[in-house]
């Protein structure tokens, strides 16, 4: 909103800078976004808290002048010379302004023109230019006439971007006068606040900002002559449901004429973002910047006639399903059922509470205005505003909820500025259709409460005169204040409710800044670990610890992207998705399934960026349920390896790539920092990845992840280098359900570990696990440890063979081990492989 | 007598002309050679001993002495020429050993936290000290939860504040805040007070660019309880600040709307990056909005199962991409969910 200093000034005194001003209005609600300056000097001080933009009008050189003679120029048709007085000096000054060929050789004026006169060396915007360019007026000749100073337009003062004429003052502007002093002004654009549409407008910021400086609010006062017949009979008013429209009302003028308005309401009108169309237009939209009630003119000839020449009824109602409108801005609208229409007997007129109807639409020639003022039920409005995507001054406002009371004062107002600037008579007495007053809430409040809940002592003085600032009727009765809610205010709710808006206000008023901090001092609620979280955290923290790097991606994804995963041979199964209803793009346009093609495209993108790339990612995927509107959330930890087993270096001899036991290891690291004593991995076939390089991770019968090296023919579709690239992709919530809830350390022995190699030759699909196991369970308790060091295949050994050899490691808790005691175990061993997988175990 | 002399003499020769060689030897191998000539089993002292036992019996024992005394003297030489030629060996190694310190060391791999995740844990350890712990909550969300049961009505223009993901499903939407958490947390726990950080994932439909992001972590504090004051959000978040931005930084509460909270406020920061004289991160006001919050408004409350006349409580929201890019200079929040490596690394 942009709100006009001028305009706020008629209804709260400002003294202090604007710099003071707009903190004011920040830090009561209304944050000011920036400052632009018409014409006035920028704040002094080193750090201004606000951004200014605009021009300064020098105080010296811009003044305002009277032009008393519109003369040709010799050489040029489309330039004119003026006689002008700054009120010092008579010049002759060259102008090319088109609104002011119309006086052009018409010899000295009866009634001189007022113009914005800027002389020499002044520096202002190029109005030649587009854009805001600055420019200094300098001493030069065109077409054989001297120049050195100009009568100015809008878009050179900074006012707007109209560069079509010059501006023609109001002939009361005092010759001589600084132009900044007869007109200077500034711009505060604010954000208002979805709770505050009573402040999109001067009235409302005024009285903020009056409550804020704790200053009298000036109200607008409307001036009814009321010199016409009167309104009653020639206009009907039928409201079929008081919750869609609770209130209407309607004035009117006769003879009007539409012209353009007062320079001074033009310039207002653009300072606040409106485009001035003539003086009727222009007064509906002045009152709605003035006091916040939009306003909509009807043709009142238009309507009658409709009426086959009777007084009309204006019927307000829902609209039906399918209806149509064609609204002023020539589109024609298929309606909803949400939406209000006002009609007559012959049909729609207008959505009410956004745009009126072409039809009966005022016009250069309407002579009998109908001035309409309502209260909207704005969840309709805004149902209606965001359906027919059709953004307007009204539609905001009534979208908004405005307070009934204001479409009564908003005629009024209006009736008053029609008949001051277009002329006419304004009929006596209003059409008032309001079914059902609006009930402004009463609220109790005790300063208890608010020490309670905002931490302040405050009197019940203290309290009424805060709310009173904001034209709260108070009354202190005992130990609370009675509040009654202003006709303006339709944020307040009632009960308890109502008392926690009171609160805001009051606390608004006293001073946000103003609240003393404090610890909370409330008892402490009982403690709850969160263990989904914890368990997060321990795995990230194990995998950052053994190198590798946390990636996070977008959960917004294609089916597309996700089709990159399989094999272009391998039939895609179809699966389905949390589909987005408004995507932002199409590659984001349902919630991922799987952790896998982010790693994969995040491989893919670092690959050149370095030799070696460790990542993980712990997140979501979002399952669709068929019993659940909501899908399931499962959180996974996908694992991805590729480029090379260790960074380069300079004195490097050897690397290899990353591999599929590179993979594993990460993962047996993880497990055994997560206490998972038990994991089992076996071969397993998934199209994503290569057949034989690929293997589940089961717990105790629950399979809780997959691991392996992506298939060539899905690498093949990524840019990957030449090595491998590893994926692994577990499911948290089946690797937590495998964690012990405890677990126990054990003792380390105070003697000598006996180690021994053993070597034997197996089949080679023999998996290493098995001749684990088997020595693991003849060896006993003796046997402490067991690690392989070492396969073989080869020619010496037979085709078809392997050769697995182990470091065993034997140690006792109670004695130092003989070599005899370790040969008897060392032989059940043997005898174990040779018996139960016919191992040939090569002997000592 | 002659005899004695001259073989006392030849001692006396051999010995000079063993200590002689001995100056010349330079290395192990030398010394071998040299101990072989001269104390070997052939040696000139070693003939000396063997010829003794033909010798008058009288002057076997000065003989014997006085050959037993070169062969010491020469043994002893030896032995300090062999620690004179060792240590020189050594000097000589470590010399050759000498590295260029200056070429780079072999560095392990050191793994990340992604900066979202380590400012969020971060976040999480100072808040856990003060009392909060976290709560989460799913994604994908009703619109009940989202909005609705935080007073936000359908149609109501509150809702203009949220750019909102719908799905296909009615009702369901990405949550544009981690707000539905509160009224989770609320039924799970009421009429338990409550203290927790809730924290998370949000998605917001809109384009994007260095500012704007469809989806960000954000965090919310809701504290509730018989006693909770708006000093009390006060006092929390000025805590809350200071141990995340340092002690000396500044702060001011403004006004503000949000459905969910009443009183509303927003908390401003001077900015860290100019010290509030203004400069391109603050827009040049010298001030950084930093989070929304309030009092949990009577509704909300309600609608979490608390009796509003008799609870209170207070509810705080930030965007912790933010406050990473704050803190650490970063100018394009599009650079989180990229997953450049020349980004991540630098953390
Ligand atoms: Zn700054």
């Amino acid at each position: 909103m942009k709100l006009v200093l001028s305009w706020l000034k008629e209804f709260v005194d400002i003294d202090g800078s604007l710099e003071e001003l707009a903190h004011a209005m920040t830090m009561i609600g209304l944050e000011v976004e920036n400052i632009q300056l018409i014409g006035l000097a920028m704040p002094e001080g080193e750090h201004l808290e606000h951004q200014y933009s605009g021009l300064t009008w020098d105080k010296e050189k811009v003044v305002v002048a009277e032009v008393s003679e519109v003369m040709p120029h010799p050489n040029a048709d489309r330039l004119v010379l003026c006689k002008l007085s700054d009120g010092q000096t008579e010049q002759v000054v060259l102008t090319g302004a088109p609104n002011l060929f119309d006086y052009k050789g018409k010899g000295p004026l009866a009634k001189p023109l007022k113009v914005a006169y800027a002389k020499e060396g002044t520096t202002l915007y190029d109005g030649h230019q587009p854009g805001k360019i600055l420019t200094t007026l300098k001493r030069m000749k065109i077409r054989g006439v001297e120049s050195s100073s100009m009568i100015c337009s809008e878009k050179e003062l900074g006012i707007s971007d109209e560069h079509e004429g010059v501006i023609i003052l109001d002939d009361d502007a005092p010759v001589g006068m600084p132009l900044v002093d007869y007109m200077g002004d500034a711009v505060i654009e604010v954000s208002i606040l979805p709770n505050m549409v009573r402040d999109a407008c001067m009235l409302g910021a005024a009285r903020e900002i009056a409550a804020a400086l704790n200053k009298p609010l000036r109200h607008p006062q409307p001036k009814l002559q009321g010199d016409g017949p009167k309104i009653s009979g020639e206009v009907a008013i039928e409201i079929t449901d008081p919750n869609l429209n609770p209130r209407f009302v309607f004035g009117m003028v006769r003879n009007a004429t539409a012209r353009p308005s007062p320079y001074w309401v033009q310039r207002r009108l653009r300072l606040a973002g409106m485009r001035p169309i003539n003086s009727t237009v222009d007064a509906t939209n002045y009152v709605m910047l003035e006091i916040g009630e939009p306003l909509h003119a009807f043709d009142y000839d238009v309507l009658k006639k409709r009426a086959g020449g009777k007084a009309p009824t204006i019927i307000t109602r829902a609209a039906k399903k399918g209806e149509h409108l064609t609204t002023l801005d020539e589109a024609e609208r298929t309606l909803d059922d949400f939406t209000i229409l006002v009609t007559d007997t012959a049909g729609p007129l207008a959505l009410a509470g956004v745009m009126g109807g072409l039809e009966s639409e005022i016009t250069d020639s309407t002579r009998t205005i109908l001035l309409e003022g309502a209260s909207w039920n704005f969840i309709h409005t805004r149902r209606t505003v965001s359906a027919q995507k059709l953004q307007s001054e009204a539609g905001y406002r009534f979208s908004r909820n405005i307070h009934p009371a204001l479409a009564k004062l908003g005629v009024e107002l209006c009736l008053s500025r029609i008949a001051e600037w277009s002329g006419g008579q304004i009929a006596m007495g209003l059409v008032d259709a309001y079914p059902k007053p609006h009930v402004d809430p009463l609220i109790e409040i005790a300063p208890e409460e608010i020490k309670h809940l905002i931490g302040i002592s405050l009197t019940l003085q203290e309290v009424a005169d805060l709310l009173t600032r904001l034209e709260f009727k108070c009354h202190i009765e005992n130990a609370h204040v009675t509040v009654h809610c202003p006709p303006h205010r339709m944020d307040i709710g009632e009960g308890i409710i109502g008392k926690a808006d009171l609160m805001e206000e009051i606390t608004r008023l006293y001073g946000y800044d103003r609240i003393p901090s404090s610890r909370i001092a409330d008892e402490l609620p009982p403690q709850r670990a969160n263990q989904q979280d914890d368990f997060e955290r321990l795995v990230k923290n194990v995998l950052v610890s053994v190198g590798l790097q946390e990636t996070i991606n977008y959960r917004l994804t294609s089916p597309e992207e996700e089709a990159r995963m399989f094999p272009e041979q391998s039939a895609k199964a179809a699966r389905e998705y949390v589909e987005l209803l408004n995507p932002i793009s199409q590659d984001k346009r349902v919630l991922r399934t799987t952790l896998i093609p982010p790693m994969l495209a995040n491989l893919e993108k670092n690959i050149r960026h370095a030799e070696r790339l460790g990542f993980f990612e712990v997140g979501p995927v979002f399952l669709p349920e068929k019993n659940d509107a909501l899908p399931r959330e499962e959180y996974h930890l996908c694992i991805g390896l590729a480029g090379l087993h260790e960074k380069k270096h300079w004195d490097q001899k050897k690397n290899r790539g990353l591999d599929f036991f590179d993979l594993k290891g990460y993962m047996e690291v993880l497990l055994d920092a997560l206490h998972v004593e038990n994991a089992v991995f076996a071969p397993v076939e998934h199209f994503l990845f290569h057949p034989g390089k690929c293997s589940s991770m089961r717990c105790d019968e629950i399979e809780f992840g997959i691991l392996g090296e992506v298939h060539p023919a899905v690498a093949e579709k990524y840019a990957f280098l030449e090595n491998p690239v590893l994926i692994a992709d577990i499911n948290m919530e089946l690797l937590l359900k495998s964690l012990p809830a405890v677990f126990r350390s054990e003792p380390v022995s105070a003697y000598p570990p006996v180690l021994e190699d053993l070597a034997m030759i197996v089949p080679e699909d023999m998996p290493s696990r098995e001749v684990e196991t088997v020595i693991r369970s003849a060896g006993g308790a003796l046997l402490t440890d067991i690690t392989l060091f070492d396969v073989f295949k080869g020619e010496q050994i037979g085709s078809g063979n392997k050769s697995l050899a182990y470091n065993l490691t034997f140690q006792s808790f109670d004695k130092t081990l003989t070599d005899k005691a370790v040969e008897k175990t060392r032989d059940r061993i043997i005898k174990a492989l040779e018996d139960q997988i016919h191992a040939t175990v090569r002997k000592k | 007598m002659e005899e004695k002399k001259d073989l006392i003499a030849v001692l006396q020769q051999i010995q000079q002309k063993a200590q002689d060689a001995l100056h010349s030897v330079n290395s192990a191998d030398d010394l071998e050679r040299w101990k072989f000539t001269y104390l070997g089993r052939s040696s000139e002292v070693m003939q000396v001993f063997k010829e003794i036992p033909s010798m008058e019996t009288a002057l076997r024992p000065v003989l014997g002495q006085k050959a037993n005394q070169v062969k010491t003297e020469l043994e002893k030489r030896l032995e300090l020429t062999h620690e004179r030629i060792q240590q020189a060996a050594l000097a000589n190694n470590i010399k050759q050993q000498k590295l260029d310190v200056t070429l780079p060391g072999r560095q392990p791999e050191r793994g990340r936290l992604h900066i979202a995740t380590q400012t969020l844990q971060e976040i999480y350890r100072i808040l856990a000290e003060m009392g909060f712990q976290v709560y989460r909550s799913r994604e994908v969300e009703s619109d009940e939860y989202n909005f609705e049961l935080l007073n936000i009505p359908a149609y109501h223009p509150a809702r203009d504040l949220w750019d909102t993901f719908y799905t296909k499903k009615e009702g369901v939407i990405l949550r544009t805040h981690t707000s539905p958490g509160q009224i989770h947390a609320m039924h799970e726990y009421a009429p338990d007070p409550v203290r927790i950080v809730l924290p998370g994932m949000v998605y917001r439909y809109e384009q994007m660019d260095a500012s704007h992001e469809i989806q960000f972590n954000q965090i919310e504090l809701l504290a509730v309880g018989r006693n909770i004051t708006f000093g009390d959000l006060r006092g929390t978040l000025e805590e809350f600040i200071r141990r995340m931005f340092g002690s000396g930084v500044e702060t001011r509460l403004r006004p503000s709307y949000f459905p969910f909270t009443e009183p509303s406020a927003e908390m401003d920061m001077k900015c860290i990056s100019c010290n509030g004289k203004g400069c391109g991160v603050c827009s040049g006001t010298g001030w950084l909005e930093i989070l929304g919050c309030g009092m949990v408004h009577p509704t909300v409350l309600k609608n979490g199962g608390y009796d509003p006349e008799k609870f209170s409580g207070f509810a705080a929201g930030l965007g912790t991409e933010r406050i990473s890019m704050l803190r650490h200079g970063v100018d394009d929040i599009r650079n989180f969910w990229a997953n450049d490596i020349r980004f991540l690394k630098q953390f």
